[in-house]
């Protein structure tokens, strides 16, 4: 029997969705950057290579298990310049502006810092490390945070019981609760219900920082590197071993062998994502950042910080 | 034959006056936690006094207390039971009912501290078993199992006795000779019986030693000071047996005061209790020796923070309070005999008790305000922790409501293991002759 063109377009929707993921993916890849209008090869479920307008694909790619593994041939790492930061906290007001989070609940947090007595005091940005053997996932019973190929580390909120256990796991004290509905409006760009967009935010579950996959897959900078008027953050990828604040570029292992890049805590071997510079030859006094400065907030649930 | 004044003494009798006001307060407590846990689903954890940093509170220590005193029924009912401590028989099934009735609530109070209750299920349908949440699932679901076959197995020959007797409506006899399960005492019934105790008892103390290893594992399989130790199992364990000895001398009084239960549960029951009580007491402090004595001794960096507010700081009089109170005046006081009479231990078991509630609480709540990276950016309420009123309506509720079911079961099954204890004055009787 001879199928119309449309039947075959359904068909292949379905199965698309349904079976043919894989090979969708295997053979469209390619074509990726191509426009609608163009054909594309597919591998249909009889094994028959056939071609259809792109349009007529059904996307299957943003399915739960691309998400839960992360981007192909990538892995993500952030450096931190100390030396650059003055506490001007707009990394955090882009975080909570983008991922709607509400202050106190502020996923990236600027603290003030001094080794020991007699070092000098500095400012450090403060947020999910990406560890490598993330001590949250390990003890998550339902696998509701997980590690992902690129190095990320996610929290799927439809999953999470609310058990807290990663946040007694975690050393770096980088996640927070929702402990009421959260009442925070999504940003527009943020329709996509996902782990990689950590949104809707829910009440009862953990947040934290998400390495913004969202938008670096479309190949931009996490919102706290693009806020950020002093160029702290360098993001980056470790295959490709560059890593960028929007401005310069620097070759990673480079950078962090001339600055002696450290990572927090690596007696807990955890292996964090995250590399600091150490704060020396600061382009700003420590005293500067003191303005914006409070060692606590006012207690409510609905201060905001807002750029 | 059983002597039907053994009988007519112990078969289980409807509440007088005093049971029924002790009911109906338990069911008005355990009714306001129920309202304020109903609050607390519709408008998040956000009524509790819980925060970003102070994340576990009054109902994970609860929790901990729960599987603390659910211990006692393998520590009776097994360990005293297969050591031949035939003397132990009155205080088997009280101290089975007080095991059952409190790992049923440690199960519903870790429910009281999800975020998401909704998603229970997910632990079943998600469960990864390198979690040690999903081990406390599996051991603590083992040891209720257990408990209650430990309840009901010694029960079988009791329920038997008891289908015959009036004075009861017909429902509950008809229960009685329904779980009775043609229980008729004939050898090979008995054999299978005694077997199936024995294979029970066996089985439980591992399990018992399970529940609370594994759940002092949620805390000192992390990283942070006052948890990141090894001696944590060995340490809730001996914690436990502590407070589960206490808990069943609390019962034995009341009970034995409230249906004249002279005869069978005697003064040398209670000094018995008082002497076990005494040497529980000191391995448990030989235990915090080791907790306390270690880490103050090095001084790292931030156990150091932790040690002082504990020794010295904000939590001290309460940390001297758990400890002196709690675990050194019993065992000063308990080497005299006349402190293990009845009455005095009764007051001693009481405070070693509430002490031991709030020793949990020392365990799980001060540790998390002492993190790695300082408490900053928060308000400032969120750098402690005090629980809220709802909070402590639904923590109290859970602890009535434990007391209820162990005011129903008492009033369903007779206290005191009638087969047994009257297999029990038998052969003494034989064995004198």
């Amino acid at each position: 029997m001879k199928r119309t063109d449309n039947d075959r377009r359904d068909f292949l929707k379905t199965s698309a969705a349904v079976a043919g993921s894989v090979a969708v993916l295997g053979l469209s890849e390619s074509c990726t950057r191509q426009k609608d209008s163009e054909m594309v090869q597919i591998l249909d479920q009889d094994g028959n290579i056939i071609e259809v307008r792109r349009d007529q694909v059904e996307e299957t790619i943003k399915d739960d298990i691309r998400v839960r593994e992360g981007m192909k041939n990538r892995k993500f790492v952030m450096v931190i310049d100390l030396a650059r930061c003055a506490n001007a906290r707009k990394c955090v007001s882009a975080c909570n502006k983008m991922h709607s989070a509400s202050t106190p609940n502020d996923w990236l947090k600027v603290l003030k810092m001094s080794d020991s007595e007699k070092t000098a005091p500095y400012w450090q940005p403060m947020l999910c490390q990406h560890c490598d053997k993330p001590p949250c996932v390990k003890v998550c019973p339902v696998d509701a945070t997980f590690k992902r190929r690129d190095g990320i580390v996610l929290v799927d909120n439809d999953r999470c019981i609310g058990c807290r256990f990663c946040m007694a796991a975690c050393p770096y004290s980088a996640r927070v609760f929702n402990w009421e509905e959260p009442s925070a409006v999504a940003d527009v760009e943020h329709a996509l219900e996902s782990p990689e967009t950590s949104w809707p935010p829910q009440k009862g579950t953990v947040g934290k920082c998400d390495f913004c996959p969202d938008v670096v897959e479309k190949g931009e900078l996490p919102h706290c590197v693009t806020a950020c008027p002093n160029s702290v953050f360098f993001f980056g990828d470790l295959y490709e071993d560059t890593v960028t604040n929007g401005s310069e570029t620097f070759r990673f292992s480079k950078l962090i062998k001339d600055r002696a890049a450290y990572r927090e805590m690596e007696s807990y071997g955890t292996h964090p994502s995250v590399y600091y510079l150490p704060p020396s030859n600061r382009l700003y006094d420590f005293e500067e950042g003191l303005e914006n400065y409070s060692e606590f907030k006012q207690d409510s649930l609905e201060n905001t910080e807002q750029p | 034959m059983i002597d039907s004044n053994l009988v007519n003494d112990l078969k289980p009798r409807p509440f007088g006056l005093w049971g029924r006001i002790w009911t109906v307060v338990l069911v008005i407590m355990t009714l306001i936690g129920i309202w304020a846990y109903y609050r607390q689903i519709q408008d998040g954890l956000v009524i509790t006094g819980m925060r970003d940093y102070a994340f576990w509170g009054i109902y994970i220590s609860n929790f901990v207390f729960f599987v603390a005193i659910s211990l006692v029924g393998s520590l009776v009912t097994a360990i005293l039971r297969l050591s031949g401590a035939e003397w132990s028989i009155p205080l088997t099934r009280i101290s089975e009912i007080i095991a059952v009735a409190a790992i049923i609530m440690a199960g519903l109070t870790i429910i009281v501290d999800m975020g998401r209750p909704d998603r229970l299920m997910n632990l079943f349908i998600h469960g990864r078993l390198q979690s040690p949440i999903i081990w406390d699932v599996i051991v603590i679901t083992t040891y209720l199992f257990i408990s209650l076959m430990l309840l009901y197995f010694p029960l079988i020959p009791d329920f038997a006795i008891l289908k015959n007797e009036k004075g009861n409506p017909g429902w509950i006899q008809k229960g009685y000779k329904r779980l009775a399960i043609n229980w008729n005492g004939s050898k090979l019934q008995e054999k299978l019986h005694q077997r199936g105790i024995f294979i029970l008892s066996v089985l439980i103390i591992p399990v018992a030693f399970g529940i609370h290893t594994v759940t002092s594992w949620l805390f000192a399989t992390t990283f942070r000071p006052g948890w990141d130790s090894t001696n944590f199992g060995a340490y809730f364990v001996s914690g436990a047996f502590v407070v589960g000895a206490g808990g069943v001398i609390a019962a034995m009084y009341l009970l034995r005061r409230h249906y004249q239960l002279e005869k069978y549960i005697t003064d040398e029951h209670f000094n018995k209790m008082g002497k076990l009580l005494v040497m529980l007491c000191l391995v448990y402090l030989y235990f915090n020796l080791n907790e306390y004595l270690i880490p103050a001794f090095k001084l790292k960096k931030e156990e150091e923070i932790h040690i002082y507010s504990m020794l010295f700081g904000h939590y001290a009089p309460l940390f001297w309070s758990v400890i002196g109170f709690g675990l050194v005046m019993p065992v000063i006081l308990l080497l005299f005999r006349k402190w293990r009479r009845p009455f005095p231990l009764f007051v001693i078991s009481v405070i070693v008790v509430i002490t031991s509630w709030w020793k949990r609480y020392l365990i799980v709540t001060p540790t998390l305000l002492h993190p790695s990276m300082p408490i900053q950016g928060v308000p400032e309420s969120w750098a402690g922790y005090s629980p809220t009123w709802m909070e402590w309506a639904i923590t109290l509720g859970t602890l009535t409501m434990a007391l209820l079911i162990i005011t129903i079961l008492v009033r369903f099954l007779p206290i005191i293991p009638i087969q047994e204890f009257s297999d029990h004055m038998k052969k003494t009787s034989s064995h004198e002759s």
